[in-house]
């Protein structure tokens, strides 16, 4: 499983004329643990976008030698693409089992869609120790509180056997605690899988991050480890640390 | 292991119910006239089940149901109309020197072709439209607004099909007159009785689908498909397909209503298949409650009855109370009587809420219009 | 030659037409996402309003251009009614306004029919507008001339009021970004109440306009409103110069289609060119782009 990784050349990515994301490349290996972060407009959802097939882009997007460009969604879901959005989208009607098992079924055959759930999958089990919902079976998701409905949107990406899994600020509005269980959620996670993570949330970079990846205006400005990374000049300019660097529109 | 069979057969007591008043009580008490009228009731319930199903679990809002009772309908009508007329001959509204019919008039003189038309052609124009719209994400309500289209589209093509030198659907007058239903002599009130129990049996049969369909994981992933599209595309499905399963059900369940309202009712024109009475179909599924089983049954019939009540004395009334029903339950009972319940236990919540809050503030775009923007990029 | 003109003038009033219907609603669906099917009993209310005022006057012609305002104040006050008593509870459930506003319309049908009958109520043609006039050395009716002129000066006027003024920037404000508009002190709920009294306006003027083609009756708003929402459709949501090029497209084309096969024939046609238009450009030919997803 040698091919298991992401890797992305010169990905560029247009709305109208303006470029949104210019030829970036990037590489992401299996087990770990990637950070993208910048200022806003850097283009760091648009990425996520691109791969995950909701924009068009140009350049060559490959994850474990299946080239991604031009498939559909729910193709490159197949592939074992996962992602989440900022704002978490469950089922909120739904409970708690049936999201994740809607989640577990993309290969199921029409046969077995057409039947009832007879018992809990397995997987459905163990992601619900894991996302530490197991209490919460029955529980219609829309009642779930903001940091439960972001684990079960994990826990989907689990039973989905998702191998690259996308997140766009998944500790947005959680609590301390929260963020902590979080984090170590996804280190766990990321040991067998590849993990890209947009995050505003610095401390919770810093934390968890095994590797970051600085985009500016579209480019890559920094790539590297936490250390690294926050001692590179360009990015201290433009982003990091120095408040007094940093332009408009930067966060935190 | 004992809970889910004492659950399985309670889900069972309706069905239970449902027969003995349409087997048993039913015919027991009401007289033949009654009996026809409640007949073509549940031809309405039929149609009604399959929105359920496409609107209600799908989030599907199809005004175009008629065009599917419409389907079933002329191809039941035209297959009693040929077998009026008997081996070789055209039906009697078609100009006496007709001697020779199209082949697609002409295969409704087979009675199991026009048995397989019945549920083969509703579902054909579903699957078409259906993939043609939901493949494009065309939804919401662009599908909404096209599916009322079709209808009056398809209204048109009978009257042009009609008021061409063949006179093949008899344009605006529609088709009536039948004699005979596959061999049974309509005039005779024991077939019409057995009509009545096929309606039945075919009622009780379509909501058994429905329910079937709706505890399967598909009904769930159905219905996550009406919470959030695109999230479910993102797990590997293509809802296109999800809702498209549903959407030929509803078709296919309305053409079976219409099929069966011809022989019960006697008549079929234009008029029952437009944009009007394909819009009217939905009222009695709101009122019951569209997002359950036997809400829309009971609403469906419910609606009917009162309509032939009230419409032959007092037939702008009867448009009054139609347009007043709508207003009021989709604005203020949306889940239909059988959130009754619900919304009057928090009806005291609520005007305490409200004392101090200002009302509901409006967000312009949101819900399936805004996922339609989104996706439609 | 001459066959190829008189259809292109009768495709332009075709769409004149269409586009009057529907130019309230490129407001109204477009912009605040409200599937408001009473749209056509207000545009049957702006007929019966010229026919009142029209009865009012001696003079045919003076009657029928003082109706024009009336007519849109008439359809616009019928809007905020509607706005404020129902829609404004409704603006998270789109599609169930579609149903609700149905119901409004199968009530104004009746009320007009209650009031005025069920015959058609003719609204006289003032004598500068009756006859053929000549253009490019061609004959046309001056009252098709005048609904195509009525329809380019309403839409001229919306554009300018959408870019000129300050109700406009307020409408076009709180349409792209409800949140922010409210932040930059925008009153929201004023500015859906003014977006929806002048779409609705538009209807009545629309109105009007088909009292010189047509006797007006309770059903003329069925008549329009289901292709009305087509030109939307086709034109794209969030885009009035959309629905102006849908409107044309959509006439001409339906010209063309009559010259060819009858009527009922062509409009099956056209739904179907529709279908497979969208199967091209789902989002219409013009359509504002959004990041937002889910």
């Amino acid at each position: 499983m040698a091919t298991d990784y992401l890797e992305i050349t010169d990905l560029t990515v247009s709305f109208d004329g303006f470029i949104a994301v210019d030829t970036v490349n990037l590489t992401v290996l299996k087990s770990d643990l990637r950070f993208l972060i910048g200022p806003n407009g850097a283009g760091k959802t648009t990425i996520i976008d691109a791969i995950s097939g909701l924009v068009p882009s140009t350049g060559s997007i490959e994850f474990a030698g299946n080239h991604l460009q031009g498939k559909k969604v729910h193709k490159i879901a197949r592939l074992g693409v996962g992602r989440t959005f900022q704002t978490s989208t469950v089922f909120e009607d739904l409970t708690v089992l049936q999201n994740l098992d809607i989640a577990a079924g993309a290969h199921r055959t029409p046969l077995t869609l057409l039947r009832r759930r007879s018992a809990v999958p397995e997987e459905v089990t163990a992601a619900l120790e894991t996302i530490g919902l197991t209490g919460q079976i029955d529980t219609l998701a829309g009642v779930l509180s903001h940091g439960q409905k972001q684990w079960l949107e994990i826990g989907m990406l689990l039973v989905q056997n998702a191998q690259l899994l996308l997140l766009d600020e998944p500790v947005a509005g959680m609590s301390h605690d929260e963020r902590n269980a979080t984090g170590e959620l996804l280190q766990r996670i990321s040991t067998e899988r590849t993990v890209v993570i947009v995050e505003h949330d610095m401390d919770f970079m810093r934390s968890f991050a095994k590797s970051v990846t600085v985009l500016a205006a579209g480019k890559v400005l920094s790539e590297g480890s936490v250390a690294e990374v926050q001692a590179d000049p360009r990015v201290q300019a433009v982003y990091l640390g120095t408040a007094a660097a940093a332009p408009t529109g930067a966060e935190i | 292991m004992k809970f889910l069979t004492s659950s399985r057969f309670s889900a069972f007591v309706p069905f239970l119910l449902a027969a003995v008043v349409l087997f048993v009580l039913a015919p027991g008490i009401l007289s033949d006239f009654r009996l026809n009228l409640l007949a073509r009731y549940l031809c309405f319930a039929i149609v009604a089940v399959g929105i359920g199903l496409a609107w209600g679990s799908g989030g599907m809002l199809t005004l175009g149901q008629g065009v599917f009772f419409g389907l079933g309908a002329y191809a039941m009508g035209l297959h009693m109309k040929l077998d009026d007329a008997g081996p070789g001959r055209a039906p009697d509204y078609m100009p006496p020197t007709t001697d020779w019919l199209p082949g697609w008039i002409e295969m409704f003189r087979s009675g199991p072709i026009t048995i397989a038309a019945i549920v083969l052609l509703p579902a054909a124009v579903a699957l078409v439209l259906g993939l043609a719209t939901f493949k494009r994400k065309v939804r919401g309500a662009y599908f909404a607004i096209l599916s009322q289209a079709l209808a009056a589209a398809f209204a048109l093509l009978i009257i042009v099909l009609g008021s061409q030198s063949g006179n093949y659907t008899n344009g605006t007058n529609g088709l009536s007159n039948f004699r005979s239903f596959f061999g049974y002599d309509l005039n005779d009130p024991v077939n019409q009785r057995m009509l009545f129990y096929l309606a039945a049996g075919f009622l009780l049969v379509m909501v058994f689908i429905a329910r079937q369909l709706r505890n399967s994981r598909y009904g769930e992933l159905l219905r996550a498909c009406q919470s959030s599209e695109e999230r479910v595309r993102f797990l590997g499905y293509d809802p296109a397909n999800v809702k498209v399963v549903a959407y030929v059900i509803a078709a296919a369940m309305a053409g079976i209503g219409g099929a069966l309202f011809v022989p019960i009712v006697g008549i079929i024109t234009p008029m029952d298949v437009g944009v009007a009475p394909s819009i009217a179909m939905l009222i009695g599924v709101a009122i019951g409650g569209r997002g359950t089983l036997w809400g829309p049954v009971i609403g469906a019939v419910g609606v009917a009855w009162a309509q032939s009540t009230l419409s032959e004395q007092f037939p702008a009334f009867w448009t009054y109370v139609q347009g007043a029903l709508f207003i009021v339950v989709i604005a203020f009972l949306p889940g239909g009587l059988a959130s009754l319940g619900s919304v009057i236990r928090n009806a005291r919540g609520w005007w305490d809420d409200k004392r101090g809050r200002p009302a509901e503030p409006p967000v312009a775009v949101t819900d399936d219009l805004k996922t339609d923007v989104g996706s439609r990029v | 030659m001459d066959v190829v003109v008189s259809q292109i003038f009768t495709g332009l009033s075709i769409g004149s037409i269409l586009l009057l219907a529907a130019i309230g609603l490129a407001l109204t669906f477009g912009q605040m996402g409200v599937i408001n099917m009473a749209h056509g009993e207000f545009i049957m209310a702006g007929g019966y309003t010229a026919f009142v005022v029209q009865g009012l006057f001696e003079n045919a012609g003076v009657g029928l251009l003082l109706s024009i305002p009336v007519a849109f104040l008439v359809g616009g006050l019928l809007g905020v009614i509607l706005e404020m008593t129902l829609l404004r509870r409704m603006y998270h459930r789109p599609l169930d306004t579609l149903l609700v506003t149905y119901g409004v319309s199968l009530i104004l049908q009746q009320l007009a029919k209650t009031i005025f009958g069920t015959q058609g109520k003719s609204v006289e043609t003032p004598t500068w507008l009756q006859g053929p006039i000549e253009l490019f050395g061609f004959d046309f009716p001056k009252t098709r001339v005048f609904v195509l002129v009525l329809a380019v000066v309403t839409v001229v006027g919306l554009s300018m009021l959408l870019k000129a003024t300050s109700l406009g920037r307020r409408i076009r404000a709180t349409v792209q970004n409800r949140q922010l508009a409210e932040c930059s002190g925008i009153s929201t709920r004023s500015t859906d109440r003014l977006t929806f009294f002048v779409g609705s306006g538009l209807a009545g003027i629309a109105g009007v306009a088909l009292t010189q083609l047509a006797p007006v009756n309770a059903s003329v708003g069925q008549a329009y409103i289901i292709n009305a929402f087509l030109v939307v459709v086709v034109g794209g949501i969030g885009q009035i110069k959309g629905a102006v090029i849908a409107a044309f497209v959509l006439g001409i084309g339906q010209a063309a289609l009559e010259k060819i096969y009858d009527a009922s024939l062509a409009r099956i046609l056209i739904f179907v060119a529709i279908v497979l238009f969208l199967q091209l450009r789902p989002q219409g030919i013009f359509n504002v782009r959004t990041r937002s997803l889910a």
